[in-house]
């Protein structure tokens, strides 16, 4: 509690609206941290370990876009948000950006007023049953009882895919995944849904996780990518293109390893020198210094190396990479070009 | 005279035996408690066996518990399918539970100390016929003290906030007497006068005497839950009491003010007053502002808790008869005498176990604070650690702990107001 507020609340009264809208980035740059709203702790996500450093695939976006901002990985002030907290958050200004495995939506896009600024993780709502219930594909849960999160887009996916398949199903709503969990182990409903990458990680965690099955049908597109406010397009495009610098260079080769040497001096491939700043002047053009690419690789590594840490098949989560992986490999990964 | 008149007369005492077992000892004690009737026999029987069930299954699991893995797949290749509890979560995870995962752990002495003063502070309060009155003065430092345990920062900003608090009193004593109106205005006047130019002589040193600053929103865990716990308890109770009296006032502004403020607090649920505190009061201040959100949740708690308490202390009130304020009246005190003297100290002791009954309420719906994202013991949980990778799926240890250190504090409010109303009993039951 900063003494001045604390004796400013004491004195208070007079509450100055003043609010001079300056750009955020000005904001970041004078605060010297990025305000960068995650989870309260998803595992594989965002969660702060044993000595309270936050690590995760949504994580490595924050850290990314503050080394692109000030070539310091650390300097992020993660604010923790709820499903219910994260919009009002983001929009009221507490935060300047929100990585928060959020599904970019249209109305989330127009109407609550958000910029999302690109897709780092491509999921979809599935289904898991206990392999003793003997169902093979979503569509014979006819009748079954659903574990849902109440709250999310999950509940109206499911509720939009049942009523096209012409089958029913009685809701058991709850409110977190580690509730949901305890009632599906529980038996307290035949199936849970929810995001694949979700499910995976949670049958992850069980005593036996091979009488537990993913149902191949994947119901919704679940786009979870990071949003900033509306109106600060200057902002939106540095978010947009460091997550973009690290889908590339993934494509390019580039990794933590190896940037340093590919920055060090001009290489044989002109993107990669555009990229890293060793050619042309990208950097200037968001208003960061040319290196700010190379910042963001060193520090948390390309998109691939950020996925196979926190998630990635080696993990107790143990993911695929299917869309997930680069348009070269089938996945969906596009980056416009660095020019 | 030899030949004896009677049968038998024993000239001395027989010595005291000790009762026959069957009257004495346990087996006494068993007869009537546990085997009294047929009935109360097979219930007792019935009572063990399921005693004996419970902990059939949770005796194993207590004590196959492992303590040292780092993970609860390396807790499940330890128990080899066993059953057995994985506390190494507790052991890794202590500091977190306690202090929140932002706390400095080098600072923890800072808040452990604060916490065991409470206790030094607490007692003349709370056994005000066994210490001296004259104690009472470390009673009103202490929230000045933990203050600067807990936030650090420099020793400045209590000072300043104390001096202001003292200055207020003193306007009030000295022009109270004459007239409520000023004393109350002048006081508040003279303390906001006194933050104001302590505040910037604070800011202006804010290195004298400075402990290591921890901000607000670095606070968690159980440490969380008794900040808030203990503060809107005692904040709570003197505004419950004017609440109380004020709804009961014959003027009739401040009893509509009273009456509105506790019906409309009492008609919305805590958490849609917590969401208030940490959301749409986002939207009205202007950015960049972040009025404390501890301080802000605080405020909230204690208006909840405090209408709710008015309530129980107009019970108290009601219940009095009404020849003891007509008693008052004819001794010829005023409004505030008569209250302080007669009726507040019978009105309070018949309400006891309706104030703890909100005391012990209240300290547990400190953890709904998980909802807006602060850290509280169940926000730790139901976060950051569940949400890590080695500790998903841990649930039974976390919040049985959570449960324990719940249960500690609230059994012990409980004790002390049961051993409260037999000091205060006055009457000869």
């Amino acid at each position: 509690m900063k003494k001045s507020v604390l004796l400013g609340a004491m004195t208070v009264a007079g509450l100055a609206a003043g609010a001079a809208a300056a750009g955020t980035l000005d904001d970041v740059k004078a605060r010297g941290k990025l305000n960068c709203g995650v989870t309260t702790g998803l595992v594989g996500f965002a969660a702060p370990d044993a000595n309270g450093n936050w690590d995760g695939f949504d994580v490595g976006v924050c850290r990314a876009v503050a080394a692109a901002v000030f070539g310091d990985p650390t300097a992020v002030e993660f604010v923790p948000t709820t499903g219910k907290t994260r919009f009002t958050a983001l929009a009221s200004g507490e935060i300047d950006m929100l990585a928060r495995n959020t599904t970019w939506t249209f109305s989330r896009d127009t109407d609550l007023k958000f910029d999302f600024v690109g897709v780092n993780y491509y999921d979809g709502q599935g289904f898991m049953v206990p392999k003793a219930l003997g169902v093979s594909s979503a569509k014979e849960l006819n009748g079954a009882t659903v574990c849902i999160q109440t709250g999310t887009t999950t509940e109206l996916n499911l509720a939009d895919f049942f009523r096209a398949n012409n089958i029913t199903y009685t809701p058991v709503p709850i409110e977190t995944n580690a509730e949901a969990l305890q009632q599906y182990l529980a038996g307290a409903c035949d199936t849970y849904t929810t995001d694949a990458s979700g499910l995976a990680a949670s049958r992850a965690t069980f005593e036996a996780p091979a009488d537990h099955i993913v149902l191949p049908e994947i119901i919704s597109k679940e786009p979870l990518g990071p949003l900033v406010r509306h109106g600060d397009n200057d902002w939106g495009d540095i978010v947009r293109w460091t997550l973009n610098a690290l889908i590339a260079a993934e494509e390019l080769g580039i990794t933590s390893a190896n940037v340093a040497e590919l920055s060090a001096a001009p290489t044989s491939n002109p993107e990669i020198n555009r990229l890293l700043g060793t050619e042309g002047e990208l950097g200037k053009m968001i208003g960061l210094d040319g290196a700010w690419a190379k910042n963001a690789i060193a520090a948390v590594g390309n998109y691939g190396e950020v996925f196979e840490k926190n998630i990635g098949s080696n993990t107790a989560i143990g993911l695929a990479r299917g869309l997930n992986a680069q348009w070269t490999d089938g996945g969906l990964l596009y980056t416009p070009p660095f020019r | 005279m030899t030949r004896a008149t009677e049968a038998f007369v024993r000239h001395q005492m027989l010595p005291q035996v000790p009762p026959p077992s069957s009257q004495a000892g346990i087996v006494k004690w068993l007869r009537e408690n546990l085997f009294s009737s047929i009935g109360n026999s097979i219930m007792t029987i019935a009572s063990f066996f399921a005693l004996w069930w419970a902990l059939d299954a949770v005796w194993p699991w207590l004590t196959n518990g492992v303590w040292t893995t780092s993970s609860l797949s390396q807790c499940r290749e330890v128990l080899q399918g066993e059953v057995g509890a994985c506390f190494s979560v507790l052991a890794e995870r202590w500091n977190q539970l306690l202090f929140g995962f932002k706390y400095p752990a080098e600072l923890y002495g800072r808040p452990t100390a604060a916490f065991l003063l409470l206790f030094i502070a607490a007692a003349p309060v709370l056994f005000y016929k066994t210490f001296p009155r004259y104690l009472l003065i470390v009673t009103a430092a202490y929230p000045f003290i933990a203050f600067w345990f807990i936030w650090g920062g420099s020793i400045l900003v209590p000072i300043v906030a104390a001096l202001g608090i003292l200055g207020a009193m003193f306007v009030f004593k000295k022009y109270g007497n004459q007239n409520f109106a000023t004393g109350l205005f002048g006081g508040i006047a003279a303390a906001l006068v006194i933050w104001w130019l302590g505040g910037k002589i604070a800011d202006a040193m804010p290195n004298f005497l400075a402990l290591q600053e921890v901000a607000s929103r670095d606070m968690g865990g159980f440490m969380l839950n008794m900040i808030l716990g203990v503060v809107c308890v005692s904040l709570s109770l003197p505004f419950g009491i004017l609440l109380a009296l004020g709804r009961r006032s014959d003027m009739l502004i401040i009893k509509w003010i009273c009456v509105l403020f506790i019906e409309f607090i009492r008609g919305v649920p805590l958490i849609t007053l917590l969401f208030v505190a940490n959301v749409v009061l986002a939207y009205f201040l202007p950015p960049g502002t972040s009025f404390d959100l501890i301080l802000r949740v605080i405020i909230m708690i204690t208006m909840f808790s405090s209408a709710y308490i008015a309530e129980v202390i107009r019970g108290g009130l009601a219940a009095l008869p009404k020849g003891q304020y007509e008693a008052a009246d004819s001794l010829g005190l005023d409004y505030a005498q008569a209250m302080r003297l007669i009726i507040l100290p019978q009105a309070l002791k018949i309400s006891i176990p309706g104030i703890v009954n909100v005391a012990v309420g209240l300290f547990k719906d400190t953890t709904l604070v998980s909802v807006i994202s602060m850290f509280d013991l169940v926000g730790m949980i139901r976060g950051p650690i569940l949400g890590s990778t080695a500790w998903n799926g841990v649930y039974w240890e976390l919040f049985g702990f959570a449960a324990l250190l719940f249960f500690v504090v609230c059994y012990g409010i409980s004790q002390y107001s049961q051993w409260l109303e037999r000091q205060l009993r006055t009457d000869h039951r």
